[in-house]
């Protein structure tokens, strides 16, 4: 199996990486490397969640983030929310999956503070495919008559123009072109090509958006593009701005192949974030304290 | 009521009966009777069904991210999928946004996903939910994440097949558009059907009841396909199989 390659332990990352253009930081550099007000694509929580660097944007105190999940956001998205580092908040669904309902998201709701831009998987989908051809918008199936068309004013309707009249009446989404991507993935190589492996909603994000940054579990020696069976699962490192090294770095939602969720971890979460008080209580204990992994 | 089944067991071998003859069956997001329905089925089938689990990392053969799902199903290669709601209406409307007003809404849900989507794409569209109570089937839904029929220059290959719920099965009828009951599970009344509805409903003919599982069935679902289900939604099968896991 590909995954979970130890790293190496001889090899000094950023000695070996000055011949190339990828950069190599830590957990905060690359947090550092995201401004308030941006917007970003982040993965749901069973594709490549790139938790240690969320932590870290919450102890650096991000403002004004347009978080947009690919298609949905899980556990970072409701952490993201209840430490008020969002202001946008576009997906198809906020899910924390059989852990239950999301508690900060819920809460923000209620407020009104969040600016919610509710979508549906495909038209997420759709959106960075557009992005990722360079065009303007991108035709979607289904829609029509869903109340999301009312609340999206920037999603238009047409008529098929190869169709005469009204006869196919056809819903048009704006590219979605996020000024970053954020995940996790398990592998990189010295050149900054990152493996993904079957979760090629990540290699989208990555065609999609301007700067891309990645935290891996592990580098190895090898080069990913030399061999057929795991190029194929790779995004080059032309569409990688940054990495990080994070073993664990998926904690606690887990890494396909590599490690599970951390159930009962998850299952503290949602009792703590219950409450403000509580979600605070669990940003002191696991957020705010110095960066712990599993 | 001493019995040898439980509810979920029911209703995961009521939806398997849906899927008999199918070829290839997607399950969603917070899905785990249908997607253990959808197993049952496949198990039945002799190799003949293809079922694919979103969010599996062993019961999901889709190599191209999370698009493809997606893609799939507007090229008509997937014959049946699931949705559920927080509210539901008689006219098959799904709401799976929240309630008490939009954006701010009083009891928030976590979103559409992909049902504004598939519920046009996927011929047999079968609505799940356990809860059958006045709050969830409702006269009008609050918002319409995805709407149960369209006008007639909509493309849409898919719609709703029927509505099962902890208490019955009703059918969909595409000609009236409307939910007609057709069957009662066991111990339950037409009545309280009524009552527990919050929409109107067509009642015609008999209305038998839901068929309970047989002892292959139930070793079938408590044996191979908890296994299976327990891979992608690890709580859901101890807390229903703890006790008869195979």
């Amino acid at each position: 199996m590909i995954g979970c390659i130890r790293p190496s332990r001889h090899a000094n990352s950023l000695q070996m990486l000055k011949s190339t253009s990828i950069d190599i930081e830590s957990i905060e550099g690359l947090a550092a490397r995201i401004p308030d007000g941006v917007s970003m694509v982040v993965a749901p929580d069973y594709s490549g969640c790139a938790m240690d660097v969320i932590r870290a944007l919450i102890r650096r105190r991000i403002k004004h983030l347009h978080l947009i999940g690919v298609p949905q956001v899980g556990f970072q998205g409701d952490m993201l929310v209840g430490a008020d580092c969002v202001a946008i908040l576009e997906a198809a669904a906020v899910t924390l999956g059989e852990y239950g309902p999301a508690p900060r998201f819920s809460a923000a709701v209620k407020t009104g503070k969040l600016e919610l831009r509710d979508s549906t998987c495909p038209a997420i989908h759709a959106g960075l495919q557009a992005a990722e051809k360079g065009i303007p918008f991108m035709p979607l199936r289904g829609i029509l008559g869903s109340d999301l068309l009312v609340y999206r004013d920037d999603w238009r309707v047409i008529n098929n123009p190869y169709v005469n009249g009204d006869g196919d009446p056809i819903v048009l989404l704006p590219a979605i072109r996020p000024d970053f991507a954020l995940f996790h993935a398990t592998l990189a190589d010295r050149n900054g090509n990152v493996w993904i492996g079957v979760q090629r909603e990540l290699m989208l994000m990555a065609h999609a958006a301007r700067t891309t940054l990645v935290s891996v579990e592990a580098f190895t020696d090898n080069d990913l593009l030399a061999d057929d069976r795991t190029a194929a699962g790779t995004i080059p490192a032309l569409y990688v701005s940054a990495l990080a090294e994070a073993k664990y770095g998926a904690w606690p939602v887990g890494l396909r192949n590599c490690y599970p969720p951390d159930a009962d971890h998850l299952r503290q979460y949602c009792e703590m974030a219950a409450t403000e008080d509580g979600f605070r209580g669990y940003l002191r204990t696991h957020v705010e304290a110095e960066p712990v992994t599993a | 009521m001493n019995r040898h089944w439980r509810v979920q067991e029911l209703l995961i071998a009521a939806i398997a009966r849906m899927l008999d003859g199918l070829g290839h069956v997607a399950v969603g997001a917070s899905s785990p009777i249908p997607g253990a329905a959808a197993l049952l089925a496949r198990t039945r089938s002799g190799g003949q069904m293809r079922v694919s689990v979103l969010g599996s990392e062993h019961d999901n053969f889709f190599t191209d991210g999370g698009r493809e799902l997606f893609d799939c199903a507007a090229q008509g290669r997937i014959d049946a999928f699931f949705l559920g709601g927080g509210q539901i209406d008689g006219a098959a409307n799904i709401n799976l946004v929240g309630v008490g007003g939009y954006p701010q809404s009083r009891v928030r849900f976590p979103g559409s996903f992909g049902s504004a989507y598939l519920y046009f794409l996927i011929p047999r569209v079968i609505l799940f939910r356990e809860e059958h109570t006045p709050r969830v089937l409702v006269p009008k839904v609050d918002f319409v994440s995805a709407p149960g029929t369209s006008a007639h220059n909509v493309y849409r290959p898919g719609g709703p097949h029927a509505l099962v719920t902890s208490r019955c099965v009703f059918t969909f009828e595409s000609v009236s558009r409307c939910f007609r009951l057709s069957s009662i599970h066991p111990g339950h009344t037409v009545q309280e059907i009524v009552e527990q509805t919050g929409f109107d409903f067509e009642m015609s003919g008999t209305i038998g009841e839901t068929a309970i599982p047989d002892r292959e069935t139930l070793d079938l679902i408590r044996g191979p396909v908890a296994d299976v289900i327990g891979r992608t939604y690890p709580a859901f099968a101890k807390r229903l199989f703890a006790d008869t896991a195979a």
